[in-house]
Order: structure tokens, then C-alpha cells, then sequence
């Protein structure tokens, strides 16, 4: 198993300028985080708001450079502040975000949204293009037809297909998916959540899958990490994380997430009998 | 005596393509003391049901029932003058997205006062003192203080406990809560649910939950109503619910639950619907 994506140690941190009456202060968001993932696999790294880890999924993505720590492609290291973002490796990393409604642009006809990329690589001619987003388009779940629509002719579940799909428009191999189902509602979340798989099997897709949902954690990664305050406070395999959390926060958030089981309903019903 | 009690509600909505039916017949009640929570999904028409309950929908909704009644009296033909009196006393809401429904404007001191001299014509002194009590009984440190802060300078968890605060603050009959813990952590979740709970415990109210989450309906709920289209799809109580649904979609929204999960791939809405059967026609009654 090839490695795709390696993190070693890596350290954000933001810096407040200082005003007239008050110092700068420096934001560690980001302490020293390290991980692999192989090919193929999926890695969810899981945290509450404000811990982390979406900073840490635009590092990943080569949309802000790590402070200090290194982080390494396919083997190859790559630090965008120093300038090493080209071409080839803007498409060996997609992201899709969180919330569909904003990250597609209103005035931009779905068509031309998954086109842009391979404008920007160049060397495709335009029906080329065309050929390739009307496949894409089918690939996940989508018709042809929808090619000249525009956002707003399309759903909640729907517009997350259209992000995934112009994110697999240059074939990355490594996708970081930044909670691509907390916006969409139970059925539609299902229906994403079977893409994302059929997709994973079809091209060998690495995914980095982010979220605060345990539920959809423990059906979809294969390891997990949990962040707290910028650290990974634990790391291991999905069975090892689930069967047998180490660290208090972990056990704290699976004491807090909702069961829906039979069982646990009753215990619930049978303990406000009593009170 | 049901404390709230509705009868083939129907809301219509004028568009330009015509009157668009967003309620289609729902019947519900909720006893003194009981939780009952509305599951389904955007567009099952949950909230705006419940905004007809509190007259909140704007002017091109038309609302009709057979029956609505609070307490024994007559929502559908009441003035809007007295409406007013009983809503946000005796049947307070608390809204989704906590950090969008209060008024930026003003200090959440101000907010929770308002109300307070609204509808119980506290003095000054007495409403600030029900204030600092308020936002004691919802768990927010150093109430004295935070009475003076903008709901930007508070956290989405902590705004929801001034939501909470507000709506309780008359001591209400009836909660109703939209979706309280959607855009929040699940550790905070968790502290709210609990904080509701033991408020609805310690005050005796009726409560109804409008939720999309099926693991909120069952750490909370006694009674449960799955709505999807603007129609009643099931009613059922919670642990009846769960162990043997009966309506075909309720059904497929528990299967479609990562928690259950078998073998590669979830289960869909649409595997329920294969053979091209009407949905509607899946609602037991």
C-alpha cells in the first residue's frame, strides 16, 4: 500500500497584531498534528467547532501553509510558502465544503463550474471539456440536462453532488471532504454518504473526511483521529478508537451523542418513570 | 383535557404557480406534562405547522382547521389582540439558529426583559432580578454581568440558553422548541437537551420537539409524529416507534440511520419506493 498523504507535526498558528492598548497574541490553532493515510483508505478527523480542524483541512489542501511541521504528498514534500504549488499538485488535492449553499457561485451555470478546472490545467479543447463534465455529471447521479441549470434550480443533496463532482473533474487522488453531510437532511445524507463510497471503490479515491457526527464516522473511516484544542488526542483504527477510547474527551463525545437504539430508549423511559 | 389540540391543519401558501400546500391535514394533541416530537425532513412542513400554532406566518398563508385549540380555547377565532397575550406566556418557541434570532441590537439583558415587562408588568428592579435568575436556572456563569452583553459576544451554545431563558421566563404551558440543538457541537447538544428536559421535569410543561435528528427524538421524546410532505406519515409512542415502525417511510428514515448500518452501502428513501408506489399511500393513519 502506497502512502498518499503524510503529516508530520504539523503547527498553525495565528498572530493578532497588537493596537494601541492591547498586545498581540498569538492563536495556536494547530499543535502539532501527524498522521498517514494510504491509498485508498479514509481517515475522519473528528473534533467540536473551533478545535482545529477545519484549519488543519486547509493546510491539506494546499489553501494556507503550515506554520512549521511538514507535509508530504505522495511521498514528495510540499511547502507552499515557499512556493512548490504547481500545477500538477493543485490537482492531486480537491476539497468539497460543508456547506453547499455557499460554495457554489450563484451567477455561474453548473456546466461552466465543472469546466473551470480543466480551463485552468489547459490543453483540453472545449468539447473535450464538455464531454468530460456531462460524464462527471452522470457519474454522480446528475443528467445531462442539468448542465445549463444554475444553484438555485437544485436541492441541498443535489448541489453536494455538484461540489463532489467538480472536485473529481481533475482526478485527484486525495479528496478532503470538510463535513460534506452535517448541511443535508437524514434520507439525502444516506444518499451522499453511498456516493461517496461508490465513488472511493471506482477511482481508488483517498479520503479525508471531517466531522462531528460519530455516527457517520464509525460507517465511513477506516482510522480516526480526534482533535481537542488543536491536538490529536487520539489516533488509531476505526475498531480501536470506537471499542476502546484512552482519552477523556473521546469518551466524552460518545457519552453525548444521541442513541437511537431500543434499548437505550427504554432505559431512558424507565429512568423518568422513577423521577 | 388536552393542552393543545389540532385537527386536519392545512397551510397554503400563494405562489405564482398557484396555492402551494405546505400542510396537507395534520392532526396532533399534546397532553399537560408530555414531550411530542415532529420528525421529518426540510419541507415536511414541521415548522411552518407549528408557526400556524403561533400565528407567526406571514399574510399569504392561509391557514384552516377543523379544530385548534390551547387549553380549551379557540386559537382559529381569536383576535389577534388576544393571541398576542398567550403567545410567548403561555406557549413560548424557542427558534432554530439562536445566533440569528435574537436582535443583534440590543443586550440580551434587554431581550429577556422585554418580555418579562410585556406580559407579567414586572417593575425595573423585580425584572432584572427574574433576569439573573433566568440565566442562572439555564447555566450561564456570571448572570449579573452577561445581562449586558450583545448576543455577539456570546457563543452559539450560550445564545441558545438566552433563547431558552426567554422562552421560559413566564413560566409557559406549552414549549415549543424548532430544532434547538441543530448548529450546535455534540457536546453542547447534549447539555441542552439535558437543560430542557430537566426544565420541562421541574416546570410540568407540555413540550413539542421539531427535529430532523432521530437520535434527539429518542433521548427525549414520550410521543413521536413522522411527518414528510405536509402529511402525518405515523404517530406512534417513541419505543413503539423504533422497534416495529410502521409506516414504510418511517421505516426507511431508520434504516437510512449510519447507526444501522449493514453490510457496504444505506439503505435510501428511494429503496422503499422501488416499485413506484405513491408515498402517500404509505401513511398508516
Amino acid at each position: 500500500m502506497s502512502v498518499v498523504l503524510e503529516a508530520r507535526n504539523i503547527v498553525r498558528d495565528y498572530h493578532m497584531p497588537g493596537s494601541l492598548f492591547s498586545k498581540g497574541r498569538t492563536i495556536h490553532a494547530v499543535k502539532g498534528v501527524s498522521f498517514t493515510v494510504e491509498k485508498g483508505r479514509t481517515l475522519a478527523i473528528v473534533g467540536e467547532s473551533g478545535c482545529g480542524k477545519s484549519t488543519l483541512a486547509r493546510i491539506l489542501t494546499l489553501i494556507d501553509p503550515a506554520t512549521s511541521g511538514d507535509l508530504l504528498i505522495r511521498g514528495r514534500k510540499v511547502d507552499i510558502a515557499k512556493g512548490d504549488l504547481t500545477k500538477d499538485l493543485r490537482r492531486e488535492v480537491q476539497i468539497v465544503f460543508q456547506n453547499p449553499y455557499g460554495s457554489l457561485n450563484p451567477r455561474q451555470k453548473i456546466g461552466d463550474a465543472l469546466t473551470v478546472p480543466l480551463v485552468i490545467q489547459g490543453n483540453v479543447p472545449a468539447d473535450e471539456r464538455r464531454d468530460r463534465a456531462m460524464a462527471m455529471l452522470k457519474k454522480v447521479g446528475l443528467s445531462e440536462e442539468h448542465y445549463n441549470r444554475y444553484p438555485h434550480m437544485f436541492s441541498g443533496g443535489q448541489r453536494q453532488r455538484i461540489a463532489i463532482a467538480r472536485a473529481l473533474m481533475l482526478n485527484p487522488s486525495l479528496l478532503v471532504l470538510d463535513e460534506p453531510v452535517s448541511a443535508l437532511d437524514l434520507s439525502v445524507q444516506a444518499q451522499v454518504l453511498n456516493l461517496l463510497a461508490d465513488l472511493q471503490d471506482e477511482f481508488n479515491l483517498t479520503y479525508v473526511f471531517i466531522s462531528h457526527d460519530l455516527s457517520v464516522v464509525r460507517y465511513i473511516a477506516d482510522e480516526v483521529m480526534v482533535m481537542y484544542f488543536g491536538e490529536a488526542v487520539e489516533y488509531g483504527t476505526r475498531d480501536e478508537v470506537f471499542s476502546d477510547p484512552k482519552h477523556d474527551y473521546t469518551k466524552t463525545l460518545f457519552v453525548a451523542t444521541p442513541r437511537a437504539d431500543p434499548a437505550s430508549i427504554r432505559a431512558r423511559l424507565a429512568r423518568r418513570k422513577v423521577a | 383535557m388536552a393542552l393543545l389540540e389540532i385537527e386536519n391543519l392545512v397551510v397554503e401558501f400563494q405562489t405564482t404557480a398557484g396555492m402551494f400546500r405546505a400542510v396537507d391535514g395534520v392532526s396532533l394533541k399534546v397532553d399537560e406534562r408530555e414531550v411530542l416530537a415532529i420528525v421529518g425532513e426540510s419541507g415536511s412542513g414541521k415548522s411552518v405547522s407549528m408557526l400556524a400554532v403561533m400565528g407567526l406566518l406571514p399574510w399569504t398563508a392561509n391557514v384552516t382547521a377543523d379544530k385548534m385549540t390551547f387549553n380549551g380555547r379557540d386559537l382559529l377565532r381569536m383576535s389577534d389582540a388576544e393571541r398576542r397575550k398567550i403567545v410567548g406566556k403561555d406557549i413560548a418557541m424557542i427558534f432554530q439558529e439562536p445566533i440569528a434570532s435574537l436582535n443583534p441590537c440590543y443586550t440580551v439583558g434587554f431581550q429577556i426583559e422585554e418580555v418579562l415587562r410585556f406580559h407579567l408588568g414586572m417593575g425595573r428592579k423585580q425584572r432584572r432580578e427574574r433576569a439573573i435568575e433566568l440565566l442562572t436556572a439555564v447555566g450561564i456563569p456570571n448572570p449579573a454581568e452577561r445581562l449586558n452583553s450583545f448576543p455577539h459576544q456570546m457563543s452559539g451554545g450560550q445564545c441558545q440558553r438566552v433563547m431558552i431563558a426567554m422562552a421560559i421566563a413566564c413560566n409557559p404551558k406549552l414549549l415549543i422548541a424548532d430544532e434547538p440543538t441543530t448548529a450546535l457541537d455534540v457536546t453542547i447538544q447534549k447539555q441542552i437537551l439535558d437543560l430542557l428536559m430537566q426544565l420541562q421535569d421541574e416546570h410540568g410543561m407540555g413540550m413539542i420537539m421539531i427535529t430532523h435528528n432521530m437520535g434527539v427524538v429518542a433521548e427525549t421524546a414520550d410521543r413521536v409524529v413522522v411527518q414528510y410532505k405536509g402529511r402525518k406519515m405515523e404517530e406512534a409512542d417513541v419505543l413503539t416507534l423504533f422497534e416495529n415502525p410502521r409506516s414504510n417511510y418511517t421505516k426507511a428514515l431508520l434504516a437510512a440511520l449510519p447507526d444501522n448500518a449493514t453490510g457496504d452501502r444505506l439503505p435510501t428513501i428511494a429503496d422503499y419506493f422501488k416499485d413506484g408506489s405513491d408515498i402517500a399511500g404509505a401513511a398508516v393513519s
